[in-house]
């Protein structure tokens, strides 16, 4: 426990008042926008008339989650340089959105993905299998949101349960979606953004003017020629524990992150022939992981439906296009400062690399503000640490109404509007939407409660290659193919995203069966893995080759071809069934709006209702 | 409306090859420097750990340059990408004498 919550009887006061600031704030601003929000469209759409301004806060008030508030600065504390890839290639992904699906979906003018999937290839079942896909990835992606609510809130309040976080975020946020829908959760985000990039920011100054600045601490870690090097004076780096790792790979690339697999298979070689023969392919397959890693990030990022659907909000292709943007350079702006909380992390508080996860450098941007107190600057501190609190609130409760609002919109538009109810009227399917996001809201509840043990980075990155194996294949060759047809974008979205995943869930399994033989006594690890026959299959093929274990964690690099080269050939066996209007589609979609081709794929059945 | 050039495969055909060709030349760009980072990282290593006012060369790309070089980017494209509709448009209005 920190000193400044130890000092004040656990609760820093500072710290609850600017958490229950931010709560009241969100419930406010929903209870107010729900005055504003009428329309289908409103709650569906936010009325499609969201400026690029509000949209470019939103959408990047929504994309920064708990992973990238607190995440990204405590994996570059843990692993050094590699983690840099990860808030480069989240907010870089953008240009891939930009530059081949952000205007076109716009135009085509649906309310969501499943929309556009049934409307470009005329499939009720395509749109059934792109509803389960929006669900799919939506749940995925909230877990590690819950998970970052539970364990925030237990840091604040110390002697809370997990489940009580995860409970009082869920219930916050399901109130708001209902209330307002889409357009009340857009005022909220944007908000959101703004609190976030304050909350991260502003701490960073003042601690750079106090402890030392970004480059003077990134100088204190030698690199593999810099040996000898004395650590700079003005640097007060406390002694490295020795689960840190050295400096020389911290700071230089293919450190322990892309290493992983291969230093385990040396542990467990039997020969020094066999480990000199391994060590041989360490760098190759760091080069490999990174690559894998890039490459599911930047086409994960252009796949996930929860951003998608607000581009859908924009009022033209051209507005889609200017919001992109400028989602690119506010997200970029704040993760600029993420790593500098690791890098600062690493010289100042060191102590976090003892603990895992949650209780380790996950935190680090929690804790480092509160290392003021240290230097006569008790209250300051505190201060500071409340606004990073506030943050990371903000960042799970935005991120979370975009997920909520995206698979209730899946829910209550394509579910109940089209497949089970198509007859119904505006004012029912407002309703539904209503009672879909209380429906979604208790779910993710219960499925949070359930994730405590897993690690916020690792449940998100899988969201993101199965949604780069899926999604973003099918969008970009539906925009610019106009010979895909609907069984060779069903046969390469389920191939893709399917094998992914089952990649996936074979590193999973062996992980979660390897942390838990990591806590029993030598003696009865015979007997635990004997029990586990699966996961000591899995535990041998990654020791023997450890190439496989780099290709099942990152799938990325085969499972988007996989997902290309499916598209392509299931669709060249059924050329007969490319859609006959292919053309009047391809129009619709490329076609500049001023040519006043657009025809909304939905018709709206009122005004815009403001 | 079949006959109307608006309609038409090659009205169709060019708008698609010229946002497409102005797209893939962005994407190049960008695909060209995520692929060169990893690879100058291990074949050059002892030039990407020089160090640049405390930051190494690779730390200073990564995590600090990257970001206005895809601003840069998507400025040029979004420029370029509306330049191109407003002429797709004048093109196609005149063509059908509207």
């Amino acid at each position: 426990m920190s000193p400044a919550l130890a000092a004040l009887g656990g609760i820093d006061p500072w710290i609850a008042a600017f958490s229950l600031v931010t709560v009241a704030v969100t419930v406010g601003m929903g209870f107010w926008s729900a005055g504003k929000s009428k329309s289908a469209g409103d709650f569906f759409v936010a009325g499609r008339s969201v400026s690029v301004g509000w949209n470019a806060s939103a959408i990047s008030g929504e994309y920064l989650s708990a992973a990238s508030f607190m995440g990204v600065a405590g994996m570059v504390m843990a692993v050094g340089y590699d983690a840099l890839w990860y808030p480069v290639c989240y907010a870089c992904g953008y240009l891939f959105l930009l530059l081949f699906i952000a205007g076109p979906l716009r135009r085509f003018g649906a309310y969501t993905i499943p929309d556009f999937a049934e409307g470009r290839y005329d499939s009720p079942l395509f749109r059934k299998i792109a509803v389960c896909f929006v669900l799919f990835i939506g749940f995925f992606y909230t877990m590690p949101q819950m998970k970052g609510a539970g364990t925030t809130l237990a840091y604040i309040f110390p002697g809370l349960p997990y489940w009580a976080g995860v409970v009082v975020v869920g219930a916050v946020i399901t109130l708001n979606v209902s209330l307002g829908g889409m357009k009340g959760i857009t005022l909220v985000q944007a908000f959101q953004y703004w609190l976030k990039m304050f909350a991260i920011a502003v701490p960073v100054f003042v601690l750079a003017a106090v402890v030392g600045h970004y480059h003077e601490h990134l100088g204190a870690n030698r690199t593999a020629r810099e040996a000898g090097r004395a650590v700079p004076a003005e640097v007060a780096r406390g002694g490295l524990p020795a689960k840190a790792p050295a400096d020389d790979q911290w700071i230089a690339p293919f450190g322990r992150l892309t290493t992983k697999a291969v230093d385990a298979a040396i542990a467990a070689a039997p020969t020094a022939e066999a480990k000199a023969a391994l060590e041989a392919d360490r760098r190759p397959y760091s080069l490999l992981y990174t690559y894998s890693l890039i490459i599911a990030l930047v086409c994960g990022t252009a796949g996930l439906p929860h951003i998608l659907v607000r581009f859908y909000t924009n009022p033209d292709g051209v507005a889609a296009k200017r919001t992109t943007m400028w989602v690119m350079i506010l997200i970029g702006v704040f993760y600029l400062f993420t790593p500098v909380y690791g890098v600062l992390g690493r010289s100042l508080a060191p102590h976090l690399y003892e603990g895992l996860g949650a209780k380790g450098t996950d935190k680090v941007v929690l804790e480092l503000p509160t290392l003021l107190a240290g230097k006569d600057l008790t209250l300051l501190g505190s201060v500071l640490s409340g606004i990073t609190c506030a943050g990371a609130f903000a960042a799970f409760m935005s991120t979370f109404s975009g997920l909520l609002v995206s698979m209730t919109g899946a829910l209550a538009h394509d579910v109940y509007g089209r497949i089970l109810r198509p007859e119904s009227t505006p004012e029912q399917r407002l309703r539904a939407f209503k009672w879909c996001a209380v429906l979604i809201g208790a779910v993710s509840i219960l499925l949070g409660m359930q994730v405590e043990a897993l690690e916020i980075n690792f449940m998100v990155g899988q969201a993101f290659a199965i949604a780069a194996a899926s999604y973003f294949p099918l969008l970009f060759l539906s925009v610019w193919w106009r010979g895909m047809t609907m069984p060779g974008a069903a046969a390469g979205m389920l191939g893709g995203g399917l094998s992914a995943l089952a990649a996936i869930t074979l590193t999973s399994v062996s992980d979660v069966a390897a942390a838990g033989a990591r806590k029993l006594p030598a003696a009865e690890l015979a007997a635990y893995w004997a029990d586990r026959p699966v996961a000591k299959a899995l535990a041998d093929l990654w020791a023997s080759h450890p190439l496989a274990r780099i290709l099942c964690e990152q799938p990325a690099i085969w499972a988007v071809p996989l997902a290309i080269s499916l598209m392509w050939l299931v669709s060249r066996a059924t050329a007969a069934r490319v859609p006959a209007d292919i053309r009047m589609k391809m129009l619709v979609l490329h076609a500049p709006e001023a040519l006043g081709l657009k025809q909304e794929y939905i018709k709206e059945h009122e005004g815009a209702g403001h | 409306m079949k006959d109307d050039p608006l309609h038409s495969e090659a009205f169709l055909a060019r708008l698609m090859r010229e946002q497409l060709r102005l797209s893939i030349a962005c994407a190049l760009a960008f695909v060209v420097a995520l692929v060169a980072l990893p690879l100058l990282n291990y074949l050059a290593p002892d030039l990407m750990a020089r160090r640049i006012g405390g930051f190494t060369l690779s730390w200073l790309i990564l995590g600090v340059l990257f970001f206005p070089y895809v601003w840069l980017l998507s400025w040029i494209f979004i420029r370029r990408s509306l330049a191109l509709e407003a002429a797709e448009a004048a093109a196609a209005k005149e063509a059908s004498g509207r």
